[in-house]
């Protein structure tokens, strides 16, 4: 009797046949687009023509086959099961598994007792994933091998999920990297992603196999693997089938005939139990009435073959599309084009000037500026005559369709914008963090991945009866959702509708946070690529309970923006003639990309260098002004509060020598703020201290295969990192203090730390391998120095009074160092304040210190001519306050108590440092946040992690700084 | 903010109070009590995922999932109208450790404001005297009653636990829990008959009565759950998990609630031993609370034991030495050192399939229950631990996907064991 294995994959569907002697006698291969239960009657038919109706002993497998099993009453198999029967019965000597699917990633460990890791709720290095990045880079999957063939340089991809990277790829692109290098980093990623997020330490040895398609159709992929464990994989025939071999061959098969099973399928109804919504639209009429309303909203459109003379070009280059708008001198839309950038923005704006030159030479251009991601390489690129921070740019042209307009929320391919308008001057700002991304663009994949047009599935939603609620979280997540409503009997449209809802939702209550839609006002302008699909426009406005405004060129606005921007300058600045280039510079335009290291410092940045032409040329990729001016960034730490703490700390790696042996300390979590007192306190008791470095890429990499827990934040996965170092350079002995309180200060109703820096490294004695150099815990507190010394001599064997000394002498170094900020603090202020500089609060905890952990913001705060001090530097300067939640953690205590000294000051501004996964900033953003409110002050929070996209952040600060200037100038 | 209080008058005038739902054994009990002391109380079982929904929006989205749950149970409850909003009061626990459960009682008062319903008084639960109301206060004789209702609680749920899957008639055993939570209310009520003697010989009826239940008792599956308390009891929570397990032919173990309490109460101690300063309630823990609760637990203990197929719970002791093998006993937030604890316990006991239910965000969970699997799996390799995280939007399709792995390999351990 044969036996029948079916897998249904997330993305695709497999089907074997085995002999009794378990050769393969049959196999297939498809996706089947989420429509599970048609594909599998479809390949069960074309099963049952090859081997005949024959009975046969059936079982089926996979992420997303419990419904299928469910409707044809067939046995199901757990899928890593599968996979280690097969691997079990067809290479018995397999000691670990790597298996990428479509959307899930595993390992398995098959010896010494059988482990498996299987990515969580939270991860998508996986071949959706990667099908996802070339779609976004142009490319086929097909080619991403090829094309990383040819790679030389390996960019930094944050590996944590699929959104993050996106976020790191899109200025890659923008700033013209070489794709070829880009499809290689992104591999990397996928592969640091796996070894990180499901190894864990454990190590990858012995005889490996990789299985699944991304691992199948990709060398490359493998490749990276094998160098990355350093260890020779193989990949099996037949490694698609594995799981679909596994179920084949599982004990608990039903026997069946074929015929059987596809007449269940073919009588199963979905049991439509999903939870439904009310749909968009009642009826035709309500659709017919909404359109007109929405159609007012329009620009005077003008044939620019009946126009002669001035006019303003606005482009706006986005993450993934770039938009042009060219406006005569009344205002009317001459030309616009809305297209992907397919990777090469540059192109494409070429492609559109030299046809605007060529078809209508009668134009001339009369000024042009640039917004968006990629307004730098524009300006460069063309010779614009201005730029503008996008969030400018849209607020121009949202303006021009309702002037007193007080909220805008801008939906495109990549990011959600939303900006609050009070008097006339953007007031806040939420751009939405690397975790809830997925916009436009995502609807867009799940129309492809459905096999429909954008535009057809959005139509699909206008007729949906009863939309799926998908909910409003990440939407790295949808996709399991989707798959489950579909399981549950929903329909396309009312997935699709689903969908919008969905992007409405994530933007309200995630990315704006509102609770009460009107907290956005009632004059609201809509725009964005996004909001062109009219069941999310819909979705909002019904969200909402108000009729809002889309302008007809929702997707142009930032270039529309832009125009007018160009076109108020050049009245402005009386300008003559714009400096764009001419059609024969434009003819004769070369572009160059080229990659370097930047030796000036031991930062060694990556450069990006655009060349165009041998006269301009754009420099990207670097922390400090040295690489474009030449010159040092001398004056730059004076104001940089950050640099100065870098520069004390650095003075304790100093090493001093010692009887005792030596003793490492790793500089992270709760060690950054107490680096004087340990380090004194152990230099007192003869040891020889060695400090690890400030944390880099290279030091996080080296750590990051013990990081059991791939959603703590960023600050503590750094600790293996530094762990790992003080472990190469084979110190005698590493302590890390581990302590429930901190420092009390006095300010709150308790003084804790938070759990992570308070019991880290209880993480790493249970996770790193230490090479057998001793671990000391030490729970030790501050607040009581006499327990403390006694503590202290029974962890380290000194006598009481010996400890006692130490200590005391340790906790003055700890105020010596700390008095030091306090003033370096004041005088900063005080010079700023001589200068007339902004000063930015850059509120965040001890360890944000970290040049890796804050990426720079420090520094690009203060190229961008503000001073930068910190949360601690000014807290000491309140008294006691109270507060709406318990303030019951040290370092947060400081953010509260720098907040309301910051809301009194006209010249301070305060940014929020939030740590990635740091569930503690739940609590003390929207405090702080209130603090400032209260006073009427502007907030603002950026979220980092392990990603360097410094881009947003830039925009971020430059609107704040433009919201600023405007403030300013209302004030005078 | 300033927020309203709960007022003696309140109470008077029969207010509801509207309490959450952890563990429906325990609390079912518990809120007889509650009754008893003249509150109109509402226990919460409304779970549909309007609840997700209404904690989405009125709670930060990264805080942890538990508060997102009970914040949004109590939002749905009130908007859902199983409650008069103008004539109830809302109470919620808060511990006061260095997680982020203490500021659970300030989230729960800044989402009730945003929703418009800041005029429903919210009260405190705890034992440090914060944020009181007039209304509201615990008496010593309503703290022993709850305190002895945890340990009823814990007794009928580990026997219920170990007794339903192997029940003839099915129901047995839920009718069983019913009928004791019956029992025990009246006992509150008369204010007699629960603690001291009465208590010895009440947990040993429970025993004898569970016993007494026809079973027929073949190899099963068994499941311990551990993780973050109100993941690891409430159905809301979990997704019935306890449910799913059962579905699945497996025995579950929960590990009791008292192990908690112990937890907490002994974490004085330790910081005394550790950081100084705290010598006075370190000396009454040591010398007075400590012994006391252990004598209770030792009762408890004793009435398992009486039928030889039941399997007793680890005693504090037990766990505190379990719990030192791999983890420090100053790690103390959440569930802390005893999260691991448990885990050894289940392990050591026959229950070495161990779900340990992970929420969104909790940061102890990162180091006690995540960061001690990999110690644990070298000590213990065929061991066979599943974390699962549940956040508000991850499917159930995924959960149970990967419980049914670790069923799968549990299910092939069982059957070389019993071959």
């Amino acid at each position: 009797m044969l036996k029948v294995g079916i897998d249904v994959g997330s993305t695709t569907m497999k089907t074997v046949a085995l002999r009794e002697d378990n050769t393969l006698v049959y196999s297939d291969y498809q996706r089947h687009r989420s429509q599970i239960i048609e594909k599998g009657r479809e390949m069960l038919n074309a099963l049952m023509e090859n081997i005949g109706d024959e009975e046969v002993t059936i079982s089926l497998s996979g992420s997303a086959g419990m419904g299928l099993a469910e409707a044809a009453d067939i046995p199901f198999v757990q899928e890593v099961y599968a996979t280690r029967t097969a691997a079990k019965t067809f290479i018995p000597d397999t000691d670990t598994i790597i298996e990428l699917g479509g959307e899930d990633a595993k390992i398995l460990f098959l010896k010494h007792g059988l482990e498996v890791r299987m990515n969580g709720t939270c991860a998508g290095g996986t071949g959706a994933f990667i099908d996802q990045m070339a779609t976004l880079l142009g490319i086929g999957m097909e080619d991403m091998n090829a094309l990383s063939e040819k790679s030389t340089e390996i960019y930094t991809i944050a590996s944590r999920c699929g959104v993050f990277a996106k976020s790191d790829i899109q200025p890659l692109i923008n700033q013209g990297a070489k794709t070829e290098d880009i499809a290689s980093s992104i591999l990397v990623a996928v592969v640091n992603q796996t070894i990180a997020g499901l190894a864990q330490g454990r190590k990858i040895e012995g005889k490996v196999v990789y299985l699944g398609g991304p691992l199948t159709f990709i060398p490359r992929l493998r490749y990276f693997f094998d160098e990355a464990i350093k260890t020779k994989g193989i990949c099996p025939e037949n490694s698609l089938y594995f799981v679909a071999m596994g179920s084949a061959l599982s004990p608990s098969g039903k026997k069946m005939r074929i015929s059987e099973v596809i007449k269940a399928l073919e009588s199963y109804r979905g049991k439509s139990s999903f939870i439904k919504l009310d749909p968009l639209f009642r009826n035709e009429e309500e659709y017919r009435v909404f359109r007109e309303r929405h159609e007012k909203a329009s620009v005077p459109i003008r044939d620019p073959r009946t126009y002669s003379g001035r006019a303003y070009l606005g482009i706006d280059a986005g993450s993934t599309t770039i938009k042009t708008c060219l406006l005569a001198e009344n205002g009317d839309l001459l030309l616009s084009r809305y297209s992907p950038n397919n990777g090469n923005p540059v192109q494409a704006i070429h492609s559109f000037l030299s046809s605007l030159y060529e078809e209508f030479p009668a134009i001339q251009i009369a000024s042009s500026a640039s917004t968006g991601y990629g307004e730098d390489l524009m300006k460069a690129a063309f010779s614009l005559d201005y730029s503008l921070v996008e969030t400018e740019a849209h607020f121009i042209g949202a303006k021009h369709f309702m002037s007193d307009v007080d909220f805008i929320i801008d939906i495109g391919g990549q990011d959600i914008k939303c900006f609050r308008i009070r008097d006339g001057v953007i007031d806040d700002i939420f751009l939405n963090e690397a975790c809830s991304s997925g916009c436009g663009s995502f609807l867009q994949t799940f129309a492809n991945a459905l096999g429909k047009s954008a535009e057809d599935f959005a139509k699909l939603a206008i007729t949906a009866e009863s939309p799926v609620d998908l909910g409003s979280r990440c939407t790295v997540f949808m996709n399991s959702s989707v798959k489950q409503a579909q399981k549950d009997g929903a329909s396309v449209n009312d997935i699709s509708a689903g969908l919008a809802i969905s992007v409405v939702k994530n933007a309200l209550y995630k990315v704006i946070r509102t609770s009460n839609p009107e907290e956005l006002g009632r004059r609201i302008v809509v725009q964005g690529g996004t909001f062109l699909n009219d069941a999310v426009l819909r979705a909002f406005e019904k969200e909402l309970g108000l009729e809002v405004v889309r302008p007809q060129i929702a997707g142009l606005m930032g270039a529309y923006g832009a125009a007018l921007y160009s076109q108020i300058m050049a009245k402005r600045n009386d300008l003559r003639e714009s400096s764009i280039i001419t059609k024969e510079e434009l003819d004769s335009l070369t572009h160059n990309v080229k990659n370097i290291r930047c030796n000036g410092c031991t930062n060694h940045c990556l450069l990006t260098i655009n060349s165009f032409g041998s006269k301009r040329k754009l420099i990207s990729g670097n922390r400090c002004e040295r690489p474009v001016t030449g010159k040092a960034p001398a004056s730059a730490d004076k104001f940089d509060l950050y640099a100065y703490k870098q520069e004390l700390l650095e003075s304790y790696r100093e090493r001093k020598g010692g009887e005792k042996g030596t003793l490492g300390l790793p500089l992270a979590l709760g060690i950054y703020e107490l680096l004087p007192f340990y380090v004194t306190l152990f230099q007192q008791l003869g040891y020889d201290t060695v400090v690890s470095p400030f944390s880099s890429r290279e030091l996080y990499i080296h750590g990051q295969a013990s990081i059991p827990s791939d959603t703590v934040c960023f600050p503590a996965k750094l600790m293996h990192g530094h762990i790992q170092y003080l472990v190469d350079n084979k110190v005698d002995r590493i302590f890390i203090p581990c302590s429930s309180y901190n420092i009390n200060e006095d300010k709150g109703n308790n003084h804790f730390n938070c759990p992570v820096v308070a019991y880290y490294g209880e993480v790493i004695k249970g996770n790193q391998d230490l090479e057998g150099i001793p671990l000391t815990l030490g729970y030790l507190s501050l607040e009581h120095p006499d327990h403390l010394a006694k503590r202290v001599s029974e962890l380290f064997d000194v006598k009481k009074r010996e400890a006692r000394k130490a200590v005391d002498k340790a906790f003055e170094e700890l105020a010596s160092y700390r008095k030091k900020i306090t003033e370096k603090g004041s005088e900063i202020i005080k010079e700023s304040r001589a200068e007339h500089r902004p000063i930015i609060v850059l509120a965040g905890r001890p360890y944000h210190t970290d040049p890796e952990i804050n990426h720079g913001i420090d520094r690009m705060i203060v190229q961008l001519g503000a001073s930068v001090i910190t949360e601690d530097s000014i807290a000491p300067l309140t008294d006691k306050g109270s507060f709406g939640v318990l303030n019951q953690w040290t370092y947060h205590a400081r953010m509260y108590d720098a907040a309301r000294y910051v809301r009194e000051q006209k010249d301070m501004n305060l940014v929020q440092l939030v740590s990635f996964g740091c569930g503690l900033d739940a609590v003390t953003t929207d405090e702080v946040k209130d603090i400032l409110r209260e006073k009427d002050r502007i907030y603002t929070q950026i979220k980092i992690d392990e990603i360097t996209n410094l881009g947003a952040v830039k925009i971020r600060m430059r609107s704040l700084f433009a919201a600023l200037e405007m403030e300013d100038n209302d004030g005078k | 903010m300033e927020n309203k209080v709960f007022t003696e008058e309140m109470k008077k005038d029969g207010w509801t109070i509207v309490v959450p739902n952890m563990s429906p054994v325990h609390f079912d009990i518990m809120k007889r009590i509650f009754i008893n002391h003249g509150f109109k109380a509402l226990l919460l079982e409304n779970s549909s995922p309007s609840v997700i929904q209404e904690g989405l929006k009125y709670v930060h989205n990264d805080m942890c999932y538990p508060c997102l749950l009970v914040i949004g149970q109590m939002i749905d409850a009130i908007h859902r109208g199983l409650v008069d909003k103008d004539r109830c009061a809302l109470i919620i626990s808060q511990t006061g450790g260095g997680c982020r459960a203490s500021n659970y009682y300030f989230l729960l008062i800044k989402a009730l404001e945003r929703a418009g319903l800041g005029n429903i008084p919210v009260i405190s639960a705890n034992l440090q005297g914060m944020n009181t109301n007039p209304g509201f206060k615990i008496t010593f004789p309503m703290l022993v009653q709850a305190f002895t209702a945890l340990v009823y609680g814990d007794l009928i749920m580990l026997l219920s636990n170990q007794t339903r899957p192997y029940e003839i008639n099915k129901g047995d055993t839920d009718r069983m829990i019913a009928k004791w939570t019956d029992i025990l209310g009246d006992c509150y009520e008369k204010n007699r008959g629960y603690f001291w003697g009465n208590m010895k010989k009440k947990l040993n009826q429970i025993s004898d009565d569970f016993a007494s239940i026809p079973v027929k008792r073949t190899p099963k599956v068994k499941v311990g759950v551990v993780g973050e308390i109100y993941m690891k009891y409430s159905r809301l929570g979990n997704s019935n998990l306890q449910g799913l397990l059962e579905d699945e032919d497996c025995e579950v173990m929960l590990p009791p609630m008292m192990g908690f309490v112990l937890y907490c109460f002994s974490n004085g101690i330790k910081d005394e031993e550790y950081y100084g300063g705290r010598g006075r309630y370190a000396f009454i823990m040591k010398h007075f609370g400590m012994p006391i609760l252990s004598i209770v637990e030792k009762w408890s203990d004793e009435a398992v034991r009486r039928h030889k197929e039941f399997h007793p719970a680890a005693t504090f002791k037990e766990l505190e030495e379990f719990g030192e093998r791999f983890i420090d006993r100053g790690c103390k937030m959440g569930e802390g050192w005893l999260l691991t604890a448990e885990m050894v316990e289940l392990i050591e006991k026959g229950y070495d399939n161990i779900v340990c239910t992970q929420p969104f965000g909790c940061l102890p969970n990162h180091i006690c229950g995540k960061g001690m699997i990999r110690p644990l799996k070298e000590a213990y390799p065929d061991s066979n631990i599943v974390p699962i995280d549940y956040d508000p939007s991850a499917t159930k399709v995924n959960q149970e996907n990967r419980i049914k792995l670790m069923l799968a390999v549990a299910k092939e351990k069982l059957e070389i064991e019993t071959d």
